[in-house]
């Protein structure tokens, strides 16, 4: 049978709720129960194999190149825990049939219970370190759903996100600590990880680990100091407590335990944190409980002593007393459901759970009063029930341990005290609710509640009976099978039966009985001492401790994000600053050993000029007219350096770009305010000058330590390749469309992106404009000299013969589709600029975002044409053919595709130029032309 | 040569990140536009120096790297289009929001010189 359905059953059961919710009430709690129900009969069928000593696996690959996989484990410890899981899984969703009311989405609730039931039977079977995280995450997120069932309420929201924050980041923790695990073992997988114990122990990061994992456990198992998420949690709907806090939510942490028991445990360093832990815990959770007048809260607190215990049980350094923890983990989960269920009766049946009010419930519901109180003996400890044998067995044990040197002795004794005020707590729950007079102001009459909503608490308080009464024949071999899987397979000898004659523990018990109740007879003292310390609202302290943290947080980000765009430049400037100068350090020598060129003196003068123009740039920047024009001069040498190093393709691109990047400067120009104001204060000043003179000299440095080293390039196959391949001797063309066409297909698109989003920026854009120059004077009156409309029209078919010239060559000679798109558009640009706007609008009548629509499509379908002939999108073809007059030539598909690229460039450009210049004739229109 | 064209490089760098960090919006496209020539010249010099290596097939014997040229060449006509898109948000920013500092506002303590309004049309 397969271990998957185990957990898998439960995740389909999520769905089934929300399936059957419109056929009744009955209807959809009898099939939510149909699929655990089977999950439970397969784990019972696989029971006779574990219980027999075998561990199931069963993993199907995941991402097996990170170890990791979907594995499932059924060992004893997974036995007993599914068992716990599926069974009082069962019991609560016959409960809540009858808890919930008219008004609560039942569907809803179920659904969230069977997630949460899933996640639990998926921590107990994961096989994976991080399959267990993430079952255990799965659980902090359904209990978090669970536990603000009732969202209208604002503690149901409060105590929910308390949860969910509390056991969240121990989450975290427990990641960090399961990663840092298998990286010491290896491996993610669990039994490899449970088979290297000693390897854990003895590598160096074990005590992080193990505090890691031991913060996931604790937090979940609200353990000191992580307790105070769980009391409040009992805003949540009584079968959820009922669920959560006796078998699954809090008991994944203590699973957690003991699951990793075998490789954590066995060092001073465990059983120091983990029995003190717990002993506290203990301690603390058994005082708290008795002054908490809310039935609920005393459980709460009660579950916080009680998980306490089994901490301590398995911080202690004895085999026995593993079993004893195991042993109690079976017997807590059934007798504290059973008393969140009579609570969550008493709850519904009277209206209050304030037990000042609730008094004398024995003559209302004697039945249910029954239960209750053979529960909370249970609880206390009282003999021929469950709670007895395993509080004996927990005593016995603190009387061995001998972790704390010469002041164990303080353990047995603390633990004593631990049971007198259990004992109280356990009392008072009995003694305040059922006998102590009549009720007090109740909403309602309280009356026994229906039949079958009795059956689970019935069911439970047998089983304190029963494995109170016949220890081993109910649970001896489950309780044999569970610790021998967390002892790693060494049980030691113990005896389950009632009776050890008359000991140490057998006294501790009757001293605890006796001090229990002298305690509860003389509460009223007790309370009376307890009011005078003022009461610490978790609540609020977990807000005001939220609150300083998202306070800090906004403290952090107004720091970085105040809203100055110059700030974020320095910022990330200065970073950027950190990261590259640290590896530079490393670099030992600057330069490299390729041979360096000479330099002569024509490149020396344009070195300079370059130099100069730059700096003049940046001094005369305020000017900005000749700021502009000293930065075409940069451009210009830029792209005669490209020529001079064998970019004759580089060389063209740079110098059309130039040209339209400086008519773009210059629209712009007339636009904005032509000096920039002088407002940095000689210290910025200073301080950008220091910043961008380390940049540069580290990008300097980077670029001379790059080109003095040998080059190893890939670019062998392009020039292999490029004639035989791509049909062309411009590798540089044929790279750009070809080998890396897809590059290209994108940047094509990128520019039409930023074409059409300049058009949108430049739509309804209301600009202030200049009716003279800095100066004052006017603007020249001839706005379109003869002479330049002339010349320029004149130019123009040569221009444009020289685009297609370039756009044709450009597979084997300088030249290609960018090119070719930039000369046209400057050839055209030309024309705005000689005739205006309103003159070409009438004679060309092309609209240019068609033209980038175009060219992106045209490309787009080049690539897409040759899946026609089966072949990968943008597979290149080509063949030379001859025609009588004209001689040979080639066709290529490469060509159609710069067709595209030249039309979006052609198009882009255009867009952008024309629509600017479009903004100065706009307003002119309205003055009277003067030609 | 190397050590001159890595000079010219940090140069344009250092000018283009002064330029950056001013407060209006024209120096600062000026800055990027330097910023994106070192950035080119850069990205070039990658392929390593070279001359009379063009590669161009069947004239001469050893070809220099063509890959970074490819990529230089697409990155000018991108850096063009978005230089164009920077100078039209500020020009937009002017536009909607009255001044041209690249903060949107002008800084709290105004210029050392007040600023002139002679822009009146």
């Amino acid at each position: 049978m397969s271990l998957f359905w185990i957990p898998l059953l439960p995740l389909i059961g999520t769905l089934i709720p929300l399936l059957s919710g419109r056929f009744g009430r009955s209807a959809c709690a009898l099939f939510t129960g149909v699929l655990p129900a089977i999950a439970l009969a397969i784990v019972f069928g696989l029971a006779p194999q574990i219980l027999d000593g075998a561990t199931l696996q069963q993993s199907y690959s995941w991402i097996p190149a990170m170890g990791l996989d979907l594995s499932f484990r059924m060992d004893g410890l997974a036995l007993l825990f599914c068992i716990l899981i599926l069974g009082i899984g069962l019991l609560v969703i016959l409960y809540a049939r009858y808890y919930l009311s008219e008004q609560d989405s039942m569907p809803r609730f179920y659904a969230y219970l069977i997630l949460f039931m899933t996640a639990m039977v998926g921590i107990v079977t994961a096989n994976n370190l991080i399959q267990l995280w993430l079952f255990w995450e799965l659980t902090s997120i359904s209990s978090f759903l669970l536990i603000s069932f009732w969202n209208h309420k604002s503690d149901a929201r409060k105590g929910a996100r308390m949860a969910l924050t509390v056991t969240g980041a121990g989450g975290l923790a427990l990641l960090a600590g399961l990663l840092l695990i298998a990286h010491i073992v290896g491996s993610y997988d669990l039994g490899t990880v449970l088979a290297s114990g000693d390897t854990l122990r003895e590598h160096a990061a074990y005590p992080v680990a193990l505090i890691l994992v031991l913060l996931g456990a604790f937090t979940k198992s609200a353990q000191f100091p992580f307790h105070f998420w769980l009391p409040h949690a009992m805003a949540a709907p009584t079968p959820v407590s009922a669920y959560l806090h006796s078998a699954t939510m809090v008991k994944a942490g203590i699973f957690l335990l003991a699951r990793f028991y075998p490789v954590l445990s066995g060092t001073e360093l465990w059983f120091l944190i983990v029995s003190l832990t717990g002993l506290a815990t203990l301690l603390l959770g058994a005082y708290i409980a008795l002054f908490k007048h809310d039935l609920k809260g005393l459980l709460a607190y009660s579950t916080v002593s009680h998980l306490g215990l089994i901490t301590l049980l398995l911080g202690m350094d004895t085999q026995l007393a593993a079993v004893a923890a195991i042993f109690h983990i079976i017997n807590h989960a059934t007798f504290k459901a059973s008393l969140f269920m009579a609570a969550g009766i008493i709850d519904h049946e009277s209206g209050s759970r304030d037990m000042r009010k609730l008094n004398g419930l024995w003559k209302y519901m004697p039945h249910t009063a029954t239960l209750a109180m053979v529960a909370a003996a249970s609880m206390a400890g009282v003999p021929l029930l469950n709670g007895f044998l395993s509080k004996e067995m927990f005593f016995a044990e603190t009387l061995h341990q001998v972790a704390l040197g010469s002041l164990s002795w303080m353990v047995p004794v603390l633990a004593t005290l631990g049971s007198v005020f259990s004992v109280a707590y356990s009392t008072r729950f009995i003694h305040d609710v059922f006998f102590n007079g009549e009720p007090i102001d109740l909403p309602k009459t309280p009356h026994e509640a229906p039949r079958y909503m009795r059956i689970p608490v019935e069911i439970l308080v047998t089983l304190c009976l029963l494995v109170g009464i016949f220890p081993s024949f109910i649970v001896g071999g489950l309780l044999a099978s569970a610790s021998s899987a967390v002892l790693a397979g060494s049980l030691p000898e113990y005896s389950l039966s009632i009776w050890h004659g008359f000991n140490l523990p057998l006294l501790m018990s009757l001293i605890a009985m006796l001090g229990g109740l002298m305690v509860y007879y003389n509460r009223r003292h007790l309370y009376h001492f307890q009011a005078q310390f003022p009461e610490t609202d978790a609540k609020l302290v977990f807000e005001r401790l939220i609150q300083s943290l998202v306070a800090g947080a906004t403290r952090m980000h107004k720091f970085f994000e105040n809203g100055s765009l110059q700030r974020y430049m320095l910022l990330l400037l200065l970073f950027a600053l950190v990261l590259t100068a640290g590896p530079l350090m490393d670099l030992n020598t600057t330069a490299g050993l390729r041979p360096h060129l000479p330099i002569d003196a024509v490149e020396m003068t344009a070195a300079l000029l370059l130099c100069l123009s730059a700096l003049a740039t940046m001094i005369w920047h305020r000017k900005r007219m000749v700021a502009l024009l000293t930065l075409s001069v940069v451009g210009l040498i830029v792209s005669i350096a490209f020529a001079r190093f064998s970019a004759p393709d580089l060389a063209l691109t740079q110098l059309s770009v130039e040209v339209v990047t400086v008519i773009l400067l210059m629209l712009a120009l007339f636009f904005l305010p032509q000096k920039t104001p002088k407002e940095s204060s000689p210290r910025r000043v200073v301080r950008d000058l220091g910043i961008a003179a380390i940049i540069g000299g580290i990008i300097g440095t980077i670029n001379y330590a790059l080109m003095t080293r040998p080059l190893e390039s890939i670019s062998d196959f392009f020039l292999a390749n490029s004639k035989t391949g791509g049909g062309g001797t411009n590798v540089v063309n044929v790279i750009l469309v070809d080998f890396r066409g897809f590059d290209t297909l994108g940047e094509i698109t990128v520019l039409g992106i930023a074409a059409l989003g300049i058009y949108k920026l430049i739509a309804r854009m209301r600009l202030f404009m200049p009716a003279g120059d800095e100066n004052g004077r006017p603007w020249a009156r001839d706005r379109h000299p003869v002479m330049l409309a002339v010349i320029s029209q004149s130019l123009l078919p040569l221009a444009l013969l020289v685009s297609v010239y370039i756009f044709l060559r450009g597979h084997n000679l300088p030249g290609g589709g960018f090119i070719a798109g930039l000369v046209t558009s400057v050839a055209l640009v030309q024309q705005y600029v000689a005739h205006g706007v309103d003159w070409i609008k009438t004679r060309l009548k092309i609209d240019y975002q068609w033209l980038i629509a175009s060219g992106v499509l045209i490309a787009s379908l080049t690539g897409l044409g040759s899946w026609a002939f089966g072949r990968p999108f943008l597979t290149s073809w080509f063949d030379h053919f001859h025609l009588p007059w004209i001689g040979e030539f080639e066709l290529a598909s490469a060509m159609l595709f710069d067709l595209g690229v030249y039309l979006t460039v052609v198009g882009a450009t255009l867009l952008i130029l024309a629509n600017l210049g479009k903004l100065t004739t706009n307003h002119r229109a309205t003055q009277p032309e003067s030609e | 040569m190397e050590a001159v064209y890595a000079a010219c490089v940090g140069l344009l760098t250092f000018s283009g990140i002064f330029l950056c960090l001013r407060g209006r919006t024209f120096p600062v496209v000026l800055g990027l536009t330097l910023l994106s020539y070192a950035v080119n010249l850069f990205l070039f010099s990658s392929g390593r120096l070279k001359l009379e290596g063009a590669a161009i097939l069947g004239t001469s014997f050893s070809y220099t790297d063509p890959l970074p040229q490819a990529l230089v060449l697409t990155a000018i006509v991108i850096g063009f289009a978005m230089t164009a898109f920077i100078v039209i948000l500020a020009m937009r920013a002017r536009a909607d929001l009255g001044n041209d500092h690249v903060d949107g506002r002008l800084p709290p303590q105004p210029a050392v010189k007040p600023r002139r309004k002679k822009e009146h049309a």
